[in-house]
């Protein structure tokens, strides 16, 4: 009797002024946090709020610089993440750690005790997966599996140590609309057994929909605790933002010009084992358009950049045209000299050199489209430092980068400045056609929005751009037409107005147009 | 418990400039407490070692002499190492580069002109270059790890100069020395001033550590070089070339080694025979690093390291100790630079539990 009212009033966790410094900065500062038992708890916050530096301490990875967590009632020490799980903690992080190569049970396995045999795990993580309604096969390769999947795993993977709180960090980033709403009759499950989950998103609508409190956060302070479903939208957003969000203003150019991007059929092989092989990709996008592609990731989406910017040229140089001239074998330079301005997904080492300055990042996309601008001396190309130097500060000054010195490093910048340069860099040329992979990927609400704008000025403009994004959000902010793209293979395209977040969802979850059509004209 | 290196948030700007000569401060220390072990006097072992062959004109042209393969060399393997290629086979680029300079003094003696020594000192670069494309082509085609390829080609180009020497190019009249007939004298690289030995080769050196270093730091191929270097993906992004790469800095840092090799026969030996060089070609690797892989360090350093074998050679002669004194110099050395330079980039963290799991945490 008694133990039951201690646990009404002794609540699962209770985080105390917990405080987090990197050198200087504090990633935390005075956090307080509880978590009652059998509560979904929404832990809200843009990117670099400092949600995942709260859960890093929660989990043991990283230790508080002060203040105190307190365990159903006993402070304690969270010294590693083994030993968060003996307390009780799960976590399911964003970014699996998972052997592609391995099975399921095997994955399971690396993380439990080595004495446990293979078999019985495999029985058991069988057992929990049907209990909880995340079908899993245990004997199938990771490689195979989808995302959601995947993320099963490292469900179960936490559910065999019978924790009393789950953490979950953005589990429904990766996930198509309908596999989320299998996660969530999971986690309801969880709630009705009493296990408490903290779950830590910046989508609110899903933080409506499920979680009983929230505590919302903003540069490393709680800045609101509330009970989400008495909140609204705007509410919310605005405790996690500090100010009304700038909307993205458009007013839509219907003219649309020529066709200035052509891919017809485009076959590439995936590269790798794990790779994804595009199948009969075929694109058009004209001038004043903007091609959104929505896809979840690792659907294909870095591999038709690769093949639309000639990083990887493709076997056919006819399979795509850009401003009607074939490019297909074409290497990005050749591409980026017809007009093509190219921003990758990935920032660092891929469209930046993180230790290299901001003005040799600049030369680093256009050293042959700004040949006779930024170097001189003929076969020799001397580099025109000062030239590059004051191209940098326009880019700088035009796109509001916030930067420390005159021309620092790219590492020293936030993600978000340093995304709004990479984009700026591109913008500055003018291009006639502009590719970008996940534009605002980890970039705070305010860059976003400034980015949106600006690729949606750009078509304006007169210049044809394609998106790749997994936020649905930001493809409805800024797309003429949305393609949608699964398993290597890319929808038609059909105007923004038309498409739902259902549609787009069925899209994504590789239900494909052929099969459709073909019921209906089975139909008719 | 287990010892980790843990990322440093920012490096320290000052020790990276103090982290060489502080390397140099440590390496001297050791190289005291060797040769009091030794029974030696240390500070009159370290005089012996390190000042004494700085007293005479001489043995200053002697530095130079040393010191000009181990510069041109490390300056070709800072360009390689910079585009993060791992050419360890120096050595034996240096010794094809010999080989193959050394074809016209050797089979057509007879042939007096001026032509000569420029087409050496240009086949020899060839050479280099062409040993060195062996490691790149089986890298680029068949993607085998340039570190091994290219060291054990040393070998191979070792015994086929042994082979060379005792073989079809040996000195009919040389006593059955294993050694070729001596160049003529327009196949010798001539001497710089009329004081003492030192040649051209110190000045190619010098020539080639500028060249670099402005290459390095105003041209577009420096730019390429270093941006393949960081992030392959990010040269990919630019329009440049991986597998080009390999090729050229492979090629530029075996023709330095090539020509280093011809100049050293040609300037101080005048003739082939079957050791040409005291290791020049992997010194030459502690010379880039020690130099920070800059060129211009690269000339400091190089001077330095010629500077042990010099000492090495005198203190044999001054306090009786073997020469093998001179490699342990150089090895401390090598350890140092590196052991510093990690340190700087890095924390040492003694970790006291050992809990596997704690690999999971990352997110």
């Amino acid at each position: 009797m008694t133990k039951t009212i201690d646990k009404e009033a002794v609540p699962l966790l209770q985080v105390r002024g917990l405080t987090k410094y990197f050198g200087s900065f504090a990633a935390n500062n005075g956090i307080d946090l509880t978590i009652a038992h059998g509560e979904i708890h929404a832990l809200l916050g843009e990117n670099g709020a400092g949600k995942s530096t709260l859960v890093k301490m929660l989990f043991g990875v990283l230790q508080p610089s002060a203040g105190e967590i307190v365990w159903t009632g006993k402070p304690q020490t969270v010294t590693s993440p083994g030993h968060a799980r003996s307390l009780g903690i799960g976590m399911v992080f964003q970014h699996f750690s998972l052997f592609e190569a391995l099975t399921v049970a095997e994955n399971i396995a690396l993380s439990l005790d080595p004495k446990i045999p293979l078999a019985t795990i495999a029985e058991e993580a069988a057992a929990l997966s049907r209990a909880y309604g995340l079908p899993l096969d245990p004997s199938s390769h990771v490689a195979d599996l989808s995302v959601g999947e995947r993320q099963r795993i490292e469900i179960v993977r936490a559910l065999l140590q019978n924790p009393k709180l789950i953490i979950l960090d953005e589990p429904t980033s990766v996930l198509t609309p309908q596999e989320a709403d299998k996660l969530f009759e999971t986690l309801f499950k969880l709630k009705a057994e009493g296990r408490s989950v903290l779950y830590i998103s910046h989508r609110l609508e899903e933080v409506q929909r499920i979680c009983d409190r929230a505590t919302v956060l903003r540069h490393g302070k709680v800045t609101g605790a509330c009970d989400p479903r008495r909140e609204t939208p705007a509410s919310l957003a605005r405790m996690m933002v500090g100010s009304e969000v700038a909307a993205v203003h458009r007013a839509d150019a219907n003219v649309l010009g020529a066709t200035l991007v052509d891919v017809r059929r485009l076959n590439v092989p995936a590269r790798t084992p794990f790779a994804v092989t595009l199948k009969d990709v075929s694109l058009r996008v004209r001038a004043g358009e903007v091609l959104a592609i929505a896809g979840v990731a690792g659907n294909g989406q870095g591999e038709l950049f690769d093949a639309l910017s000639g990083e990887y040229p493709v076997a056919d140089a006819e399979t795509i045209r850009m401003r009607d001239k074939p490019v297909g074998r074409l290497g990005i330079n050749g591409r980026r000299m017809l007009g093509a301005g190219f921003v990758p997904e990935e920032r660092h080492g891929h469209a930046a050199v993180s230790d290299m300055s901001l003005s040799d990042n600049l030369l680093l996309s256009r050293s042959q489209s700004d040949r006779t601008a930024f170097l001189a001396g003929g076969f020799a190309s001397v580099i025109r430092h000062d030239t590059i130097r004051s191209a940098a500060k326009r880019i700088c000054d035009m796109m509001d980068v916030r930067k420390s010195g005159d021309d620092p490093a790219a590492a020293s910048l936030s993600g978000g400045n340093l995304q709004k340069f990479i984009i700026g860099r591109e913008l500055d040329r003018q291009p006639s056609i502009l590719i970008v992979n996940q534009p605002t990927w980890g970039v705070d609400a305010g860059a976003a929005s400034r980015i949106r704008q600006a690729l949606i000025d750009l078509a304006r403009s007169g210049s044809a751009v394609v998106v790749i994004s997994q936020d649905l959000d930001e493809i409805f902010e800024v797309a003429t037409n949305i393609a949608v793209i699964s398993e290597g293979r890319l929808s038609q395209p059909f105007p923004a107005g038309e498409l739902t977040l259902e549609k787009i969802g069925l899209l994504m979850g590789g239900i494909h147009d052929s099969t459709h059509g073909g019921e209906t004209a089975h139909a008719h | 418990m287990r010892i980790e290196l843990e990322k440093r948030a920012s490096a320290s700007s000052l020790f990276q400039i103090v982290s060489p000569l502080l390397a140099l401060v440590l390496t001297l220390l050791f190289g005291a407490l060797m040769f009091w072990m030794l029974g030696k006097n240390p500070g009159h072992a370290l005089y012996a070692f390190f000042i004494e062959p700085l007293l005479e004109v001489w043995s200053l042209h002697e530095l130079a002499i040393k010191a000009a393969p181990l510069i041109l060399i490390a300056v070709g393997l800072s360009v390689c190492y910079r585009s993060n290629n791992w050419n360890i086979g120096a050595e034996g680029q240096f010794t094809i580069g010999a080989i193959v300079g050394s074809i016209l003094p050797v089979l057509v003696p007879q042939w007096h002109s001026p032509l000569v020594l420029p087409l050496m000192l240009i086949m020899g670069a060839i050479g280099g270059a062409l040993f060195a494309a062996i490691p790149a082509l089986l890298r680029t085609r068949f993607n085998t790890n340039e570190i091994l390829v290219s060291l054990m080609l040393v070998y191979i180009a070792q015994l086929f100069l042994d082979w060379l020497v005792r073989g079809p190019w040996r000195d009919p009249k040389g006593f059955n020395f294993p050694q070729t007939i001596s160049f003529a004298k327009e196949a010798v690289l001539p001497e710089l001033l009329e004081s003492g030995r030192a040649h051209w080769a110190i000045v190619f050196a010098i020539i080639a550590a500028v060249g670099i270093w402005f290459m390095m730091r105003y041209m577009l191929k420096g730019f390429e070089v270093t941006v393949l270097g960081r992030s392959e993906r990010a040269g990919r992004f630019a329009g440049f070339s991986s597998r080009r790469m390999v090729w050229f800095s492979m090629m530029l840092s075996g023709a330095f080694a090539g020509l280093a090799g011809i100049s050293e026969v040609s300037g101080s030996i005048n003739h082939l025979q079957p050791s040409i060089s005291p290791g020049y070609g992997f010194t030459a690797i502690i010379v880039a690093f020690l130099g920070r892989l800059n060129p211009l360090g690269i000339i400091v350093s190089g001077f330095i390291l010629a500077l042990t074998y010099l000492g090495g050679e005198a203190a044999q002669l001054s306090i009786g100790v073997s020469d093998k004194v001179t490699r342990v110099f150089q090895g401390l050395l090598l350890f140092f630079v590196l052991s510093c330079d990690t340190l700087i980039l890095y924390r040492i963290r003694i970790v006291l539990s050992s809990d596997r799991a704690a690999v999971e945490g990352r997110s």
